[in-house]
């Protein structure tokens, strides 16, 4: 049991202690901190179980209704396992998707990312960004928000409903839609939907224009902060389309070692497997995914908005790309290394979501009556895109009655796994005092844990605080030191 | 002159042989139903259309049309009950409406919804009940089957083939296909059977059809099946016989 302690320098010095994860706080995240015989932390893990038993759970069921189905696997981001899915069944069925499908699908998914980030970064972070980490917990909420930036928290719930829009318009609902089937889209947008969008849009660009500059003023403010608050290097896997573009729809994978070295490029998702292997620990169900050259060890990287933005070559609408270039050129390039980095790359991709919705509702193959294709049938199917909170991989393998016999998914969460371990491990340095555990640091562990934007549901209680345990145990496994709060900012 | 009887205080007449359901569809009065079908011998079996005849409670699809019955229906006591057997109907089997491609199409949603049942009420059963997705161009999913045996009676008195049965009593009680291997291939069932259009559930499905029809087309997310289900009943029928409103039906 001494192997496969990542980042321990003597591993044979820490005692493995299986944490049963049901002991867990309901609902609560929880996070354990390792401590060395120096009394350093030496490991983090942050333990997820909010994955287990899709996979299982899919099995049997008949191929065309996955892309509805997976939807329930998370309430957090619906739409983007649905168009995961059907991208993977556009295979099963040997399609070619028709310009009106792809583009449909591309509105919905630009429209997802937009309501993501939105409700990410104006609901969930600008308490703490905008308040400071350590504020009064009373405040740091969003109902704080409104009372102190009316403007901002306006912008943010707008950007967020037009968001949902667009989904509504694509899906048929704002959740549990069914607009994309394997082989294309059930409907078109007819003149009307397009002009319900269209009259709103130029607004929408305009303040999502607006976020990417507050994120950049709080850099600006708190400099130091911002650039190492829980900075770590890492390796990078994004998509990137043919020439290079930041694509969020369809492209090959990119990864990227911490020094910049390319590692593999617009390789082909369809054998992921190849490049991409997931290691299971015993302390957790969450897989733990790593590029397969650089070993189980090493090879554990990061995904989303960050790797995106600062991997791709451009991003291909103009607003976007001019805040990319500023982004990466901002104070020598350190912003676009931070963990906190995350929110002004995520203000970056909502903009350009937003220029691509708004170019999207300009073409005319929006009304398009050619909706599915089909072609020669498939046994295996991938589909990945870019979701809001990283790669998204569903990989399905469907027999001659047509139902699925075998499923894997890699959630963006899943591929941050360790990376979230690390930020926290960088945290934990920076703040830990001794070996008591503060309601500071647990406050500073949530920023951290928030930066990655984690499909949890702990992370993403739209109100309150995340609930959430820390718990410091010594070099023998011991208990040291405990300390959780709940949602509605009680420690105990 | 026809006989009449009272339904929720209005007069509906009705000729003889009705049975108090049809002859109530057939004067634009909607009693909730979901194993009676228009075009089959009435059957009995889900009590949804239950009604209060003279103070006494019975299944108004079987029960005969008589001169000046009291007939109470759309009262909160019969709606009570309507409710808690749709909430058992929903226990008893894995009805997952968000991913279910009859979602918006279904009779037995439809009526939840119509009854205003928003939560199931009862301990939900999770029955094993594995797909049939042998057959190359139809699926069987029993997960969703109510028993109404409508797929039965249109197999049998329409198609003429006896593609599928009841067996098992009680709780234990299922829908079987009668060929020696138990799989739907093995039976000579093809997509244009009366049998593939009766299901009010989403049991017997075409394959590959899925979700290809968009939310806001579906049947029921225009209008309420209260008010569709009148749609479908026989009303006046010309002189041949022939029942206009019945073409056309499903
Ligand atoms: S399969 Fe459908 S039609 Fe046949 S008994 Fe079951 S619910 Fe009724
Ligand atoms: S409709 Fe009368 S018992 Fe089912």
């Amino acid at each position: 049991m001494g192997n496969n302690l990542e980042t321990a320098a003597h591993p044979e010095n820490l005692r493995r202690v299986a944490i049963d994860p049901v002991s867990r706080v309901e609902g609560h995240g929880k996070v354990t901190l390792l401590l060395d015989e120096n009394d350093h932390v030496q490991q983090v893990r942050l333990h997820i179980v909010e994955f287990r038993g899709f996979e299982k759970f899919v099995q049997g069921r008949p191929y065309w209704e996955a892309p509805v189905m997976v939807q329930r696997l998370c309430g957090i981001c619906p739409v983007s396992h649905h168009i995961a899915a059907s991208k993977a069944m556009d295979m099963i069925v040997g399609a070619t998707i028709t310009p009106t499908a792809e583009k449909v699908r591309r509105l919905m998914h630009y429209g997802q990312i937009l309501q993501s980030h939105a409700l990410h970064f104006f609901h969930l972070c600008s308490p703490d960004l905008l308040f400071g980490f350590d504020s009064d917990v009373a405040k740091r909420n969003i109902v704080g928000i409104v009372a102190a930036y009316p403007d901002i928290a306006k912008q943010g719930v707008l950007l967020r409903k037009f968001g949902q829009e667009v989904i509504r318009v694509t899906a048929g609902k704002r959740i549990h839609g069914t607009g994309s089937i394997p082989g294309g889209v059930n409907k078109n947008v007819s003149i009307e939907e397009r002009d319900y969008l269209l009259k709103d849009v130029e607004q929408i660009v305009t303040w999502s224009r607006e976020s990417v500059g507050i994120a950049r003023k709080l850099f600006e403010q708190n400099l130091d902060l911002y650039n190492n608050f829980g900075r770590f290097d890492a390796h990078t896997l994004n998509m990137v389309r043919a020439d290079g573009a930041l694509d969020l729809y369809h492209g090959g994978l990119r990864a990227r070692d911490m020094s910049g070295k390319t590692l593999f490029d617009h390789y082909d998702y369809g054998h992921y497997w190849d490049v991409i292997f997931e290691d299971v620990k015993p302390w957790s169900y969450m897989k733990f995914p790593f590029l397969r050259s650089l070993g189980t060890e090493n090879g554990w990287y990061r995904v989303g908005p960050l790797s995106r933005v600062t991997q791709c070559d451009f991003i291909p609408s103009p607003l976007a790309e001019a805040e990319r270039k500023a982004f990466l050129a901002f104070d020598g390039g350190k912003a676009a290394g931070a963990t906190l980095g995350f929110h002004w790359a995520r203000m970056i991709e909502m903009l350009h979501a937003a220029e691509v919705i708004r170019d999207l509702l300009h073409d005319p193959d929006l009304q398009g009556t050619d909706l599915v294709s089909t072609g020669e049938r498939q046994e295996r199917g991938v589909g990945v895109i870019e979701a809001p909170r990283g790669t998204l991989i569903h990989h399905y393998k469907v027999d001659e009655n047509d139902q699925i016999v075998r499923c894997n998914l890699i959630v963006s969460t899943t591929h941050n796994n360790q990376a979230m371990n690390e930020a926290i491990r960088q945290v934990a340095r920076q703040y830990l005092d001794g070996k008591k555990l503060t309601e500071g640091l647990l406050n500073h562990i949530e920023v951290a844990i928030r930066a990655f934007d984690p499909c949890l549901s702990c992370a993403t209680h739209a109100l309150g605080k995340m609930p959430l345990e820390v718990e410091l145990l010594d070099a023998e496994g011991g208990r040291v030191d405990r300390l959780t709060r709940s949602s509605s900012g009680v420690f105990e | 002159m026809s006989d009449t009887f009272q339904l929720d205080g209005a007069t509906v007449p009705f000729e003889p042989g009705q049975t108090v359901m049809q002859a109530a569809l057939a004067a634009g009065h909607y009693i909730p139903h979901l194993c009676y079908h228009p075009e089959f011998k009435p059957h009995g079996s889900c009590k949804l259309c239950t009604v209060k005849v003279n103070g006494r409670t019975t299944a108004s699809c079987t029960m005969p049309a008589e001169a000046n019955l009291n007939v109470e229906s759309n009262i909160e006591e019969m709606n009570a009950l309507r409710r808690t057997l749709v909430q058992m109907l929903f226990a008893e089997g894995n009805h997952f409406c968000p991913s279910c491609e009859k979602s918006g199409n279904c009779m037995l949603q439809a009526l939840g919804y119509d009854l205003e049942v928003h939560a199931t009420g009862f301990r939900h059963l999770y029955p094993d009940r594995p797909l049939d997705a042998s057959h190359p161009d139809i699926l069987l999913d029993f997960n969703r089957c109510i028993l109404c045996e409508l797929c039965v009676r249109a197999s049998s008195e329409v198609d003429g083939k006896n593609v599928f049965a009841l067996a098992g009593r009680g709780i234990t009680k299922h829908l079987i296909v009668n060929a020696e291997s138990g799989l739907l291939k093995d039976t000579n069932i093809a997509l244009s059977d009366k049998a593939m259009q009766v299901c009010p559930v989403g049991v017997i499905l075409p394959k590959r059809v899925g979700f290809s029809q968009p939310v806001g087309v579906r049947r029921y997310d225009q209008r309420p099946i209260s008010a569709q289900a009148l749609d479908d009943a026989p009303r006046q029928t010309d002189a041949s016989g022939n029942c206009e409103a019945c073409e056309g039906s499903s």
